[in-house]
């Protein structure tokens, strides 16, 4: 295997992250909400447009 | 000793022709492999005029989409994969891939070469008509569609020792290997949202079938190597992953459960009972709380089980190594990552946001719930659901929550790019994507354990290729260098 590939190591544990966020106060949480708010709002400009009639049409043949 | 787990993921992709008035999937999937084949022939320019296309956004009177050969379309790429048409999908084999980090990187390329062969379809295609995949496995009806990982495996091992030990590893991994679904099917008890896209089809617990009474452990054997020294574990248990650590857990962990059951290391009986009826109940659990009995271990959940395997493959590291699970490097990572994994499910699952896909896309439709006030049975939340998979970078959820950040990744995205046209350099995989590159027009017939060329005069050469590890760059790098026509390949692998 490549050099470049062997020393991809993973990102440090989300773990680290999540006990920070639980010390920080209620304005961090403030803007977490906003930041998931913003994300929601992009994902509403890409989604398609009529959900009862996207999934009505999704029908897959069985596989493997 | 275990053999080296040669490994590779076959993803059949959910296929839909939009815009048509009688849409075919076969057709459709006959287009996506015809028009990227056709367009890595002449080169990617996709600069050029599309014919179909009017920019008022209308289509010509009367527009059908090209005839297509539907039969038959099967291609191998100049990276050593297979990309064809099975039953109504298009499918994407990866390459034989060492370690569970380059199977991430191919799995990868693999969606990547989707996304182009839609930009190539739709060039193909009258206008108004769209053809869009989804890397899923099921169409929420009842209708589902398989992501096979397969493992070289010694032949030595009776079956009914890798069934005994597999069929606890398949329920419990699911924890870390399933990419979510809203709702059950088939029959399956209701449920909101649950961890496995798959569980719900399994209704067996070994066989033969993969279309119909599937079962946990499938019992095809087609080793496509040396049938004396090897097996080829085909397993049909798992959900296709966007997520790379989805993936990368999924083939490195299940890599050091095959060693172990090959170096006959697995000392505990960890059989569930009932695993028909226990796979599905890990699965409609995302709390991860329910319960299975296990002969050891009594009553107990799929993480306590998983610390299991976990504890033995610690052991099994230090007392055998890893070497035949990728590598001792990688599989540290593979046990590091595991035992994170294990611990912020018991903690909270909605840790592994990012991470793994099920919880990825459950924090997702939970955020649209609180947000919209939505049932879990609102149409809406079933679109979020699948168009999560939609591979098409600018409609994909999954690609805007890694454009976020809010989705790790494990490998960078210019080796990706890379994988899509070179092979990986370990494997035979190496020589099938040389020949092809350098002689595309000489080779009549490539097949995993196979090639066959024209060397200019009769008769065609068949060059076997029955050892997975045989034909890497190692091995082969030389003497491409010192040949530059078929023929003087072959003439030198027969002289040696």
């Amino acid at each position: 295997m490549p050099e470049r590939e062997r020393k991809q190591k993973p990102a440090p544990e989300k773990r680290e992250e999540v006990v920070e966020e639980a010390h920080a106060g209620s304005e961090r949480g403030e803007k977490l909400k906003e930041d998931i708010d913003d994300l929601l709002d992009e994902i509403d400009s890409v989604l398609e447009d009529n959900a009862e009639e996207f999934v009505r049409n999704y029908v897959q043949k069985g596989g493997e | 000793m275990a053999v080296p787990k040669i490994l590779g993921i076959e993803t059949e992709y959910g296929v839909t022709l939009r815009g048509a008035a009688d849409p075919n999937p076969v057709v459709a999937s006959s287009l996506l492999i015809n028009g990227y084949v056709e367009q890595r022939r002449v080169g990617w320019d996709f600069e050029d005029e599309t014919p179909g296309r009017d920019a008022r956004g209308f289509a010509r009177d009367g527009a059908q989409p090209p005839e297509v050969e539907t039969h038959l379309v099967n291609a191998v790429l100049t990276n050593g994969a297979r990309y064809y048409v099975d039953h109504a999908h298009p499918e994407y084999s990866t390459p034989e891939c060492s370690d569970p980090l380059q199977t991430v990187i191919y799995d990868k390329a693999g969606e990547r070469i989707l996304a182009r062969s839609m930009e190539a379809a739709r060039r193909l295609l009258p206008a108004g008509q769209e053809i869009v995949v989804y890397k899923n496995n099921s169409d929420g009806k009842g209708n589902s569609y398989g992501c096979h990982e397969n493992y070289l495996v010694d032949r030595n091992v009776p079956f009914a020792l890798l069934v005994r030990n597999l069929i606890p590893w398949f329920i419990t991994r699911q924890v870390f290997t399933g990419s979510g679904k809203v709702g059950s099917e088939n029959g399956a008890d209701a449920c909101d949202y649950q961890i496995s896209q798959r569980a719900d089809f399994f209704e067996e617990e070994v066989g033969l079938e993969t279309t119909l009474k599937r079962p946990i452990v499938n019992t095809r054997d087609e080793p496509h190597a040396d049938p004396q020294k090897y097996r080829r574990l085909h397993v049909i248990v798992g959900d296709a992953n966007l997520c790379e650590v989805s993936t990368f857990l999924k083939c490195g962990t299940t890599s050091i459960v095959l060693s172990m059951i090959e170096d006959g290391f697995i000392d505990k009986d960890l059989s569930v009972s009932a695993p028909v009826s226990a796979i599905k109940t890990v699965s409609h659990d995302p709390t991860c709380r329910a319960t299975v009995d296990v002969a050891a271990l009594g009553s107990c959940t799929a993480i306590e089980v998983q610390w299991e395997f976990l504890r033995l493959a610690r052991k099994y590291a230090d007392e055998y190594g890893l070497e035949a699970a990728g590598g001792d490097e990688i599989g540290a990572v593979v046990l590091d990552r595991w035992e994170q994994t294990l611990s912020a499910l018991e903690r909270d699952p909605a840790e592994l946001d990012g991470q793994l896909d099920w919880i990825t896309k459950w924090n997702l439709l939970r955020a649209y719930v609180d947000r919209d006030g939505l049932e879990w049975n609102d149409p809406k939340l079933e679109l979020l659901a699948v168009q999560y998979h939609d591979v098409r970078p600018d409609r994909s959820l999954y690609e805007r929550l890694v454009r976020n950040g809010k989705v790790e990744r494990m490998v960078d995205e210019a080796t990706v790019i890379a994988a899509m046209g070179d092979p990986p350099e370990s494997t035979r995989a190496y020589f099938r994507g040389m020949c092809l590159t350098r002689w595309p027009d000489s080779v009549v017939a490539a097949n995993w354990d196979s090639l066959v060329l024209d060397v200019g005069s009769d008769p065609l050469r068949r060059i076997p290729m029955m050892e997975p590890m045989r034909g890497s760059k190692v091995h082969v790098a030389q003497l491409f260098d010192e040949v530059s026509t078929p023929r003087q390949l072959v003439d030198r692998l027969t002289a040696s």
